[in-house]
C-alpha cells in the first residue's frame, strides 16, 4: 500500500460486502424456497427463513420428478447433464489438441485453409443458425440421442486456439532431441506433449464442463421426449405449467440442483477456472 | 502462419488428426451455415411444397417489418444496457478488492462463482424475485409506491432481463479487471503518489487508461454475450414479451424460425446476425494485435 486512507478501505470493504450479498441473494431465496411446501408460496410474501420440507422437496423430486407438468425425476436428468457435460469437455479437448498438433507440427497442403476453416466456427454461434443445424441433426437421425447432443457443440476454435499457443510456447529442442533419440509423431505427442498440456487440459476442462453442462437451446431443440432432457431446459418446464402458478418450491429444487454441480467444479478447481478463462478469451 | 523450425515429415498424419475436427466444422457449421445463406435468398410457399428464389426480398422485407425494426431497437437498448452494468460492476469491484491487502482471496472466491451458473437459471432465480404477486422485489417496491409488473409493463420486463442477464457476467469481468489492475507497474502508481497524486486523481489518470484495452476488450466480449447468449434468459423470463418489448434479435429468428415457420425471414435474420458476429470477433482480434504490438 502506498498511502494510508483508513476511510477509503472501510470504502472497499463495504463495496466488496454489499456485492457479496447482491450476488448471493437470488441463490439464498432460491435455496430458502427449496425448503417449502407449496402452500407458502400462494400469497402474501416469499419465505425468507428455512421451512421444514427440504428433505421431501428434494427426495421427491429426484425420485419422481414433477407428474401434473410431465417432467421426470431429477436423477435421470442430472445424469444427462453429466453425460452431455463431460462428453463436450472431453470430445472437444481430445479433437482439438490433435488438430493444434497437426497444425503447429506438421507442414502439408491446405494448412492454412485447414486453420480458417476451424477459425470461423469462433464466429457462428450454435443460436444464429439454429434452424438449419437442427435440419442437418434431424436428416442425420441424431434427434433424441446423446450423440445429437453433444457432437455438434464439440467443434470448439477456442481450443484449439489455446492449443496452438501453448505448442508455439514448447521449445523447439525437445522435438528435435526427441527425433534423435528416434521417437514418431506418434511417440513424440503421447509421451512428451500431452504430458506438458497437462495444466491447460485441466484448466480447459473446468471452463467447458461449465460450458457443455449450462447448454439450453440446443438440448431444448434436440429432446423430444423426457428420456433425454437435461436439467438446465428441464426448469423452464415446471416452471410453465399450462393454466396454474408455478409450483415454485419445486422449481426452485430443480433450480438449486441445476446450478450445484457446477459452481461446486468452479469453487473446488478455482485456480484452474481462472487460468482457463483468462486464457481461452485471448 | 507460425509453425516449428523443424516438422514432422509425414504426409498423411496430419490430416488424420484435423479430419476429427474438420468434420464436425463441416456437417454442423459451414452446411447449415451456407444453407441458412441459400435459404435467406429464398421463400416457400404457405404448405412448404415449393420455394422459389427471391433475391433479397427477404432481406428487404426486414427493413418494412415493424416487429424487426423494433427488435432491432430492443437489442440496442438491452445489449448496451448489459454490457455497461456488467462490466460496470466488475470495474467497482476489481478496484475495490485490489485496494485491499487483507481478505482479497476470500472475497475473490465469493464473487467468482455466478459464472457457473447458466443464464437459464439465473433468468428463473430473478424471474422469481420479481414476482408481481409474491416477490420480494415488487414487494419492497411498492412500500416506497411503485406498482412492479413484468408481465404488463414494458419498462419493467427490460430492467428484469437486464438485471438477469448481467448478474453472471459480473464475475467474468470482475475476474479480467483483476488480472489487468495486477498488470500494471507498481512503480507508476508509486511515481504519482510521491508527485502527491491522490488515490482519485491516480485512479482517473493512471488506472483507468492502462485498462483501456482490457476495458476495449470486455465491452466486445459482453456484448457479444448480451446478443447471442442470453436466448435463454429471455426464453425462461419474459418469452420477449410484453408487447414485444424484450424481444432480441436473437430470440426473434428462434420464434420466427420455429414458432412461425417463416423459413425464409429467419434465415436472412440469421445472416445479418452472423455478419455482426463477424464483425465484432473481427474489430476484437484487430485489437488484441495492436495490444501486442506495443
Amino acid at each position: 500500500m502506498i498511502d494510508r486512507h483508513p476511510w477509503l478501505d472501510a470504502l472497499a470493504h463495504a463495496v466488496l460486502i454489499a456485492g457479496i450479498l447482491i450476488v448471493a441473494f437470488p441463490v439464498y431465496v432460491a435455496v430458502i424456497a427449496s425448503t417449502h411446501g407449496p402452500n407458502d408460496f400462494m400469497s402474501g410474501l416469499v419465505p425468507l427463513l428455512p421451512g421444514s420440507d427440504a428433505i421431501a422437496n428434494y427426495s421427491s423430486m429426484l425420485t419422481d420428478g414433477l407428474s401434473s407438468s410431465g417432467a421426470p425425476p431429477l436423477g435421470g436428468m442430472l445424469w444427462n447433464s453429466l453425460v452431455m457435460a463431460l462428453s463436450i469437455a472431453f470430445g472437444k479437448i481430445a479433437i482439438s489438441i490433435l488438430s493444434a498438433y497437426a497444425i503447429v507440427y506438421f507442414r502439408f497442403p491446405f494448412r492454412a485453409v485447414a486453420f480458417w476453416m476451424i477459425f470461423v466456427t469462433l464466429m457462428l454461434p450454435v443460436e444464429v443458425r439454429i434452424v438449419p443445424t437442427f435440419k442437418v441433426v434431424a436428416d442425420l437421425g441424431l434427434l433424441d440421442s446423446y450423440a445429437g447432443l453433444t457432437i455438434p457443440l464439440i467443434a470448439s476454435a477456442t481450443a484449439t486456439f489455446l492449443f496452438r499457443q501453448f505448442f508455439l510456447t514448447v521449445p523447439e529442442e525437445l522435438m528435435e532431441a526427441a527425433r534423435i533419440d528416434g521417437a514418431g509423431p506418434l511417440k513424440f505427442f503421447r509421451d512428451i506433449l500431452l504430458p506438458l498440456s497437462r495444466t491447460n487440459i485441466a484448466a480447459l476442462f473446468v471452463i467447458l464442463f461449465i460450458y457443455g453442462w449450462n447448454q439450453y437451446l440446443w438440448p431444448m431443440m434436440i429432446t423430444t421426449t423426457s428420456s433425454h432432457y437435461t436439467i438446465v431446459m428441464g426448469i423452464k418446464r415446471m416452471s410453465d405449467v399450462a393454466d396454474a402458478l408455478p409450483q415454485w418450491n419445486v422449481v426452485m429444487t430443480t433450480v438449486v440442483l441445476a446450478m450445484l454441480p457446477p459452481v461446486i467444479v468452479v469453487v473446488g478447481m478455482q485456480r484452474l477456472f481462472v487460468k482457463g478463462l483468462i486464457e481461452t478469451e485471448k | 502462419m507460425q509453425t516449428k523450425r523443424t516438422v514432422f515429415g509425414n504426409r498423411l498424419l496430419p490430416y488424420a488428426f484435423l479430419l476429427p475436427q474438420l468434420a464436425v466444422t463441416v456437417i454442423f457449421f459451414l452446411w447449415p451455415a451456407t444453407q441458412a445463406v441459400i435459404q435467406s435468398f429464398q421463400r416457400e410457399d404457405a404448405f412448404g411444397l415449393s420455394t422459389t428464389w427471391v433475391g433479397l426480398a427477404n432481406y428487404a422485407d426486414l427493413l418494412h417489418e415493424p416487429t424487426y425494426l423494433n427488435s432491432l431497437k430492443v437489442t440496442a437498448i438491452f445489449a448496451p444496457a448489459v454490457t455497461l452494468l456488467s462490466v460496470g460492476l466488475g470495474l467497482v469491484f476489481a478496484v475495490s478488492l485490489d485496494r485491499l491487502v487483507r481478505g482479497s482471496r476470500v472475497y475473490a472466491a465469493l464473487l467468482v462463482w455466478p459464472y457457473a451458473v447458466a443464464p437459464a437459471v439465473a433468468g428463473i432465480m430473478w424471474w422469481f424475485l420479481f414476482n408481481p404477486t409474491i416477490g420480494l422485489l415488487p414487494y419492497l417496491l411498492a412500500a416506497v409506491g411503485y406498482r412492479w409488473d413484468h408481465s404488463l409493463q414494458p419498462t419493467d420486463a427490460m430492467i428484469l432481463v437486464v438485471i438477469a442477464a448481467s448478474w453472471k457476467q459480473v464475475s467474468y469481468n470482475f475476474l479480467f479487471f483483476m488480472a489487468g489492475l495486477q498488470a500494471i507497474p507498481k512503480s507508476m502508481i508509486e511515481a504519482a503518489a510521491i508527485d502527491g497524486a491522490g488515490p482519485v486523481k491516480r485512479f482517473f489518470t493512471i488506472v483507468f487508461p492502462l485498462l483501456s484495452p482490457t476495458t476495449f476488450f470486455l465491452a466486445v466480449i459482453n456484448l457479444v454475450y448480451a446478443m447471442f447468449d442470453t436466448f435463454p434468459v429471455i426464453h425462461a423470463t419474459t418469452g420477449g414479451n410484453p408487447a414485444q418489448s424484450t424481444n432480441i434479435l436473437v430470440y426473434k429468428v428462434f420464434v420466427d424460425g420455429f414458432i412461425g415457420l417463416n423459413l425464409g425471414s429467419s434465415a436472412a435474420q440469421s445472416v445479418v446476425l452472423m455478419a455482426i458476429v463477424v464483425t465484432l470477433t473481427v474489430i476484437q482480434f484487430k485489437w488484441v494485435e495492436r495490444k501486442v504490438t506495443y
